[in-house]
């Protein structure tokens, strides 16, 4: 039997040097005249072990090396990795490794233990369960399940999955389309690229899934410029999964056709709207449409459209092979299922934690992300992107759930998680947040297109000390008419972390510190 | 070697300008739905920038009118409006980046390359720009060069860059 060693091709692998890595070891075994197989497979998720090795020994078992350096690597092969032998950068198992033996991996269950783009490694380890399942009950049972998994759409706005795909069904049959929002915007968020990385069938899957559930004939992931990687590996899978009759006409030898292709963004982070996207796909400017009508009743090209996140589709073909009650049994509230958290910024253990609903603020941050890396405390953390809130540790009881973030003011939004150290300055923070809108905003409304570059203007005036107390009155006011005088998000929420930085951290814009409002 | 993915992010030499390869390439891609930004892709991904003289042919051979392509051209901040420097160096801004320290990175990025952002050096060597987000913000300070990503920037990989910069 060949050996066979993994060394990921994720792209923050591949940027912590893991192209390097695999190279030298081709290098080293073709000099040592050895034949080892290299596989490339997604990550792991520990982002502190990048590049981590994995080989399988003679006895069938798999460890791991991290992080590897390309100069590592003679003396690991020397010292007996093949034979997963012990050294410095030993891991054992490392499904064994507390981060990663405490996950929940429905989402992620083969992100990183298969080659990504290789259709037998997929099917070898339950690939198309979902799909087969899905052609066996028929299209209304399938909106049923995805409906009583409780699933909502991971994208941040967490709208029933179930409900939008009922609303495209129950549509006269004709032209529909099945649109996956690839876009990622979010600062610390990189799921979506980790499942479009290390298991891009999932994803095709899923989409699949959802052409059968709805009467969508047609599919297309919407990815952001910024994902090279994550474009190669989908377009690579989609022609593999077309190859062999996944998709096409009458896929998997059923009555369905369902095809997809893979188009990608520009540079704009509004194109993550939906119907910004939408008129994206269709060649224009990314513009805001007002709603109604909804893209479940006039999407793309006017026609019914299901648009959901990445994950939410990579979702479906768990829920559709194991069941919904297996996906709805774990979770917190009506927050179902289990959510990929994304630990970023100044953090020891970085990565990814697929966990059900429930777990606290405070967890994920000391205990599973072990806090900064620096050594500094944490002093804040930016949770849902650049239109979430910052929590002060005083709110890290909060249960990672849509509506105890709400409650405090906050949203989980696509579940990415920033950690600041105490050097952080909260105005600059609040300043970025209204720089970011008005760099990104799409222009269609007064409140965000000048309401943000006013913000900014007020914000420098509050950091330089000019009449303090006034400016930050202007500044809630303008917060004020943007939260509600805006057509989408962006310039709707961006006053979240603005705001909240003011409420949780006063003494940064030259307030004194208050004590927290009692709830 | 040959599973997974792999994305070169060598850099290509781009040809000039050609009004009749632009619009092979245009004819190419026009049986596509939508295919505005696909265009629009591939001209730069061609020329290294979209050509003025192209968003005519553009709106021609898709029954638009010029307004219409020059407006979707100009919203996105991807696409280039004259040819970029010899080498691309991209520097996440973002929050997550921050967090790790990436305000100091990022201004000696702009020191060792003696560019500012948004910019392209008076020799043509560089372009300097932020970019928001690299999705690497688990191993951040993020950067994109020639289409190659880091990770963890630190002072070493800068003068790595400064190097390659030089080349
Ligand atoms: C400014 C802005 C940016 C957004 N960016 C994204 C994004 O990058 N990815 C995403 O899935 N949803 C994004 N959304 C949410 C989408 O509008 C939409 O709710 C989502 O695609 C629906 O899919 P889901 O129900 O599966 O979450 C964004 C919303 C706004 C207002
Ligand atoms: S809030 Fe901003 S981004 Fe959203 S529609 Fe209005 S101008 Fe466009
Ligand atoms: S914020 Fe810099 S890579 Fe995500």
């Amino acid at each position: 039997m060949t050996a066979r060693i993994y060394v990921p091709c994720d792209a923050a692998a591949v940027a912590l040097g893991a192209d390097k890595v695999a190279k030298a070891f081709a290098d080293a075994f073709a000099a040592r005249g050895l034949d080892v197989q290299i596989v490339r497979n997604g990550s792991r998720g520990m982002f502190w072990l990048e590049p981590l090795v994995e080989v399988v020994t003679p006895f069938g078992r798999r460890v791991g090396y991290g992080p590897v350096k390309p100069r590592d690597v003679d003396a690991l092969i020397d010292g007996g990795l093949l034979e997963g032998r012990g050294g410095p950068l030993y891991l054992d198992n490392v499904e064994k490794i507390p981060f990663f033996a405490k996950q929940e991996r429905f989402t992620f269950k083969r992100v990183g233990l298969t080659d990504p783009v290789s259709l037998d490694d997929y099917l070898a380890h339950g690939g198309y369960k979902g799909l087969e399942r899905a052609i066996a009950i028929g299209p209304s049972e399938t909106v049923e399940q995805v409906f009583e998994s409780g699933l909502r759409g991971r994208g941040g706005a967490g709208f029933p999955t179930g409900i939008k795909w009922r609303t495209v069904a129950a549509c006269a049959p004709g032209k529909k389309y099945i649109v996956c929002n690839a876009d990622e915007g979010d600062s610390g968020t990189f799921a979506d690229r980790m499942i479009m990385e290390g298991d891009p069938f999932q994803l095709i899957e899923g989409m699949t899934i959802a052409g059968v559930a709805v009467g969508a004939d047609k599919g297309y992931v919407y990815c952001r410029s910024e994902y090279p990687h994550a474009v190669a590996a989908m377009n690579k899978a989609v022609a593999a999964a077309r190859k062999a009759g996944y998709l096409g006409s009458r896929i998997a030898g059923s009555e369905y056709d369902f095809d997809m292709e893979i188009r990608v963004g520009a540079g704009a982070y509004v194109c993550g709207e939906e119907t910004s996207l939408l008129e994206s796909l269709e060649g224009r400017r990314g513009l805001v449409r007002a709603k109604p009508p909804l893209p479940a009743h006039k999407g793309l090209f006017g026609k019914p459209t299901v648009i959901n996140n990445v994950i939410s589709l990579a979702s479906v073909p768990f829920i559709m092979a194991e069941g919904a009650k297996a996906y709805a049994d774990v979770g917190f509230g009506r927050s179902r299922g289990t959510m990929p958290i994304q630990l970023a910024g100044n953090v020891k253990h970085g990565g990814l934690y697929e966990i059900a609903f429930g777990v606290t603020l405070g967890e994920l941050v000391e205990e599973v992300g072990g806090g900064t890396f620096t050594g500094r405390p944490v002093r804040a953390v930016q949770v849902g992107g650049p239109l979430g809130a910052y929590f002060p540790r005083e709110l890290f009881d909060t249960p990672f759930d849509y509506e105890a973030f709400a409650k405090k003011d906050g949203l989980i939004g696509h579940g990415g998680i920033v950690i600041f150290d105490d050097s952080v300055d909260m105005a600059k923070q609040a300043r970025f947040a209204m720089e970011f809108c008005s760099v990104e905003s799409c222009g269609k409304c007064t409140p965000c297109r000048i309401g943000s570059t006013r913000g900014v203007e007020v914000m420098d005036k509050i950091i330089a000390g000019v009449e303090r107390e006034k400016n930050l009155t202007i500044l809630e006011d303008l917060s004020n008419t943007m939260k509600f005088g805006s057509l989408c998000a962006l310039g709707g929420f961006t006053p979240y972390p603005v705001m909240s930085a003011l409420t949780h951290f006063p003494e940064d814009f030259g307030r004194g510190s208050v004590p927290m409002a009692a709830e | 070697m040959t599973t997974g993915h792999i994305v070169s992010g060598s850099r290509h030499a781009h040809e000039a300008w050609s009004p009749t390869r632009g619009r092979e390439i245009i004819a190419d891609h026009l049986p596509l739905e939508g295919a505005t930004l696909p265009i629009l892709h591939a001209l730069q991904e061609t020329f290294g920038y979209v050509p003025q003289d192209a968003i005519p042919l553009i709106a021609d051979a898709m029954n638009l009118s010029r307004a219409e392509v020059h407006g979707t051209f100009t919203f996105y901040h991807d696409f280039r409006h004259e040819p970029a420097g010899k080498h691309v160096v991209k520097i996440c801004v973002a929050e997550a980046c921050q967090a790790a320290g990436g305000h100091v990175t990022s201004a000696k990025v702009g020191e060792a390359l003696d560019c500012a952002y948004g910019e392209t050096r008076a020799d043509g060597q560089v372009t300097l720009e932020p970019i928001y987000c690299l999705g690497l913000c688990a191993c951040a300070p993020a950067a994109m060069v020639n289409g190659r990503l880091i990770g963890r920037l630190d002072d070493e990989a800068i003068d790595e860059i400064a190097a390659e910069v030089r080349s």
